[in-house]
């Protein structure tokens, strides 16, 4: 799950990282009450009003507008709330600006980046830190590697004080600067840890002319797995950010990707899934979605899946494609059959079954009299769904 | 032979009176398993199916039964625990089945089977089979034939679609893994591709990858160092879209794209036989076996 900055910089904050004096705001009215308060309460005339959406290279994009006084930042407001904003992470439709971030301006005399973040090759929680702040950390792996310097964390003790001052000490920043980072360092792990993220980076984390560092901006991405652990989250969600066919298939437990194609895919497991998607392409085809109805899916939760992969206007035809595993073949076609039998089907529907009690969910699918094309093997079912997509017939 | 499991394997479910959890208890049953204990806190002195007893510990089950291998359907909230346990009672290999654990406890957990040393296959995953023999997970056992292909896999049902394959074609296999598809695991491609060059009853293996990560990368270069056996493979999600941000933040610490055009062209180069069509799993790995037999391996 994906938070704004200002949800993200309210975390840092809790943990104790600084960040800058900052409100958010949802309508001009607000962005100007919010310029009023920060102005008085950080006594700098200096404010920045930031666009807030689910993707970076906002400044770029222009979502990002550095201002003086009060009427400058409801003039700001105006332009940038309601803009679509392009970034090189939006796509090429953008997002629709809904909120903003009206924040202090500080005296800014180094930008930093730091990030947590899971490595898998090395099993730990990693930080990594570099004195290239402002730009892609990509970027900086790609031109300069020895910049980012990195540390795996030993789960059992944490970020500990003294590897967090090694890791500060070694950009040279001097006193008091080096100290204050290294906490803001332990600060960010804990926030990690805390908030069950798969990702909290912060670029740029600034020092400021007085040596004060603080997190400039915030990119927090939480863990799924770990919601169970906070039933709070739900209140960071924002519904608007996501394509509604992929937070439907989010809510109901499964999981759908929008792709491009107009064969609709449903499959379980995503090594199979995608291999399905690899497979019609292989033969010619294009697939409208990626779609894993997850091991344990019920017969609601199979008819659900079906429905979305419906609702997508470009889809000529359907493949389902089942191995059934946790995942059994009968309760697979009880699923579609009931899906049919409410939504109805106006494109051809392939469907290849194998695994746990595939004889019965065969049966089914036969005695449903539904008008379904066979597929033999993976092979056979993809080649089918690609010539009727494409309007012949298998 | 095989890897990791065999007839003499004693295997205890934790979750036994789940719904997985007892569905799959008996087709492990069904397919010969010796499946010699259950464990659900609280109804210890009961019996499964009244043949298999239920202990409330793992540790009793153990002691009682000898049980060494795990097979754990407890639900992701209570799994990390649930391995903990199975560590202290000193099984030798644990397979999680359990799907949706949190990445902090899946680190913790490694840290700790690390320390003491015990084998994990999963999370997320369909767990192993040694055909005819010994089934622990969810495998849907009529697929396997016995025989002397080694299949590893990162995904559950892919890994089914490629054992069908050399089954159709009468190839039939060793033990057949699924590794599981989380970011942090237990046993690794290298840890099974180790384990099956060193298995005289496996002639060849097929390694199934996909996105993400760098294992397969890593696969390439064991293979090219240390694996005689010939190895067909392929990748899923040539055609995924790009990998979220995150996805690259982990990756430039490993220093791989996680793109699966990389891992291909890493497998090809390290000798493997990659195919690009996934219904063609089967007979790249027989065409690699006669390749190999013609070059007198």
């Amino acid at each position: 799950m994906k938070l704004h900055e200002h949800q993200g910089k309210d975390l840092l904050r809790k943990a104790g990282v600084p960040v800058p004096l900052g409100r958010v705001a949802f309508s001009v009215e607000e962005a100007e009450a919010a310029a009023r308060a920060v102005i008085e309460e950080s006594k700098v005339e200096t404010v920045v009003v930031k666009a807030q959406i689910h993707a970076g290279g906002r400044g770029k994009g222009g979502g990002v507008k550095v201002v003086r006084g009060v009427a400058e930042a409801r003039a700001a407001g105006e332009k940038i709330l309601g803009m679509t904003l392009v970034t090189h992470q939006t796509g090429p439709e953008g997002k629709l600006v809904r909120r903003l971030l009206v924040e202090q301006g500080l005296d800014i005399a180094k930008e930093l980046y730091a990030s947590v973040v899971p490595d898998r090759e090395r099993r730990r929680v990693v930080l990594m830190l570099s004195s290239e702040g402002g730009m892609e950390i990509e970027e900086v792996a790609r031109r300069a590697p020895e910049k980012i310097l990195s540390r795996a964390i030993d789960p059992a003790y944490g970020l500990r004080a003294f590897e967090a001052r090694d890791l500060a000490y070694g950009l040279g920043l001097g006193d008091p600067a080096t100290g204050k980072l290294a906490r803001v360092l332990q600060a960010l792990y804990r926030v990690f840890v805390a908030e069950d993220c798969s990702l909290v980076e912060v670029n740029p984390l600034v020092v400021l002319k007085n040596g004060d560092v603080l997190a400039l901006d915030a990119k927090v991405l939480l863990d799924d797995n770990g919601a169970f652990r906070h039933k709070d989250r739900e209140g960071l969600a924002d519904p608007t950010e996501e394509d509604p066919a992929e937070a439907a298939a989010r809510a109901a437990g499964f999981s759908y990707i929008r792709m491009h194609g107009d064969i609709g895919c449903m499959v379980n497991g995503a090594g199979l899934a995608m291999a399905t998607m690899d497979i019609l392409k292989h033969h010619g085809g294009e697939p409208a979605n990626f779609l894993d109805v997850g091991g344990g899916a019920s017969k609601e939760q199979v008819a659900l899946a079906f429905k979305v992969i419906l609702s997508d206007p470009a889809v000529k035809a359907i493949f389902i494609n089942i191995f059934g595993g946790i995942l059994k073949c009968d309760v697979l076609a009880e699923g579609v059959i009931a899906a049919v039998q409410e939504a109805g089907i106006k494109v051809p529907l392939v469907v290849r079954l194998e695994g746990t009690n595939v004889e019965r969910g065969r049966q089914l699918l036969a005695d449903s009299k539904l008008a379904i094309i066979v597929g033999r093997d993976m092979d056979d079912g993809a080649r089918k769904a690609v010539a009727l997509a494409r309007g012949k017939g298998a | 032979m095989s890897i990791l499991v065999d007839k003499r394997t004693k295997v205890v479910v934790q979750g036994i009176t789940g719904g997985a959890g007892s569905f799959h208890a008996r087709q492990m049953l069904a397919y010969g398993t010796q499946l010699v204990a259950g464990v659900t806190p609280g109804k210890g002195g009961t019996k499964f199916d009244d043949r298999v007893p239920i202990f409330d510990t793992v540790a009793r089950a153990v002691a009682d039964t000898g049980a060494d291998t795990t097979c754990i359907f407890v639900p992701p909230a209570f799994c990390a625990d649930a391995i903990a346990e199975a560590v202290a009672a000193s099984v030798k290999l644990a397979v999680v089945i359990t799907e949706g654990i949190p990445t902090l406890d899946m680190i913790a957990v490694r840290r700790l089977l690390d320390e003491k040393g015990v084998r994990m296959v999963g999370p997320n995953c369909p767990g192993l089979i040694t055909p005819g023999e010994c089934k622990v997970g969810i495998a849907p056992g009529y697929v396997h034939q016995p025989g002397r292909v080694g299949v590893i896999s990162r995904s559950g049902t892919l890994t089914y679609e490629a054992v069908w394959q050399l089954s159709a074609l009468g190839i039939g296999q060793s033990t057949c893994i699924g590794i599981g598809g989380d970011p942090v695991g237990g046993i690794d491609f290298v840890d099974a591709l180790g384990l099956y060059e060193a298995d005289p009853g496996t002639d060849a293996v097929v390694l199934i990858g996909e996105i993400g990560g760098a294992v397969e990368e890593r696969a390439a270069a064991f293979i090219r160092e240390h694996v005689k056996k010939p190895v067909a493979a392929f990748i899923a999600g040539v055609t995924a879209p790009p990998g979220k941000r995150m996805g690259h933040a982990g990756a430039i610490i490993s220093g791989s794209s996680g793109k699966a055009a990389d891992k291909i062209e890493a497998l090809r180069a390290a000798g493997v036989a990659v195919t690009a069509n996934p219904a063609e799993i089967g007979v790249t790995l027989r065409d690699a076996l006669a390749g190999a037999g013609r070059k007198g391996r």
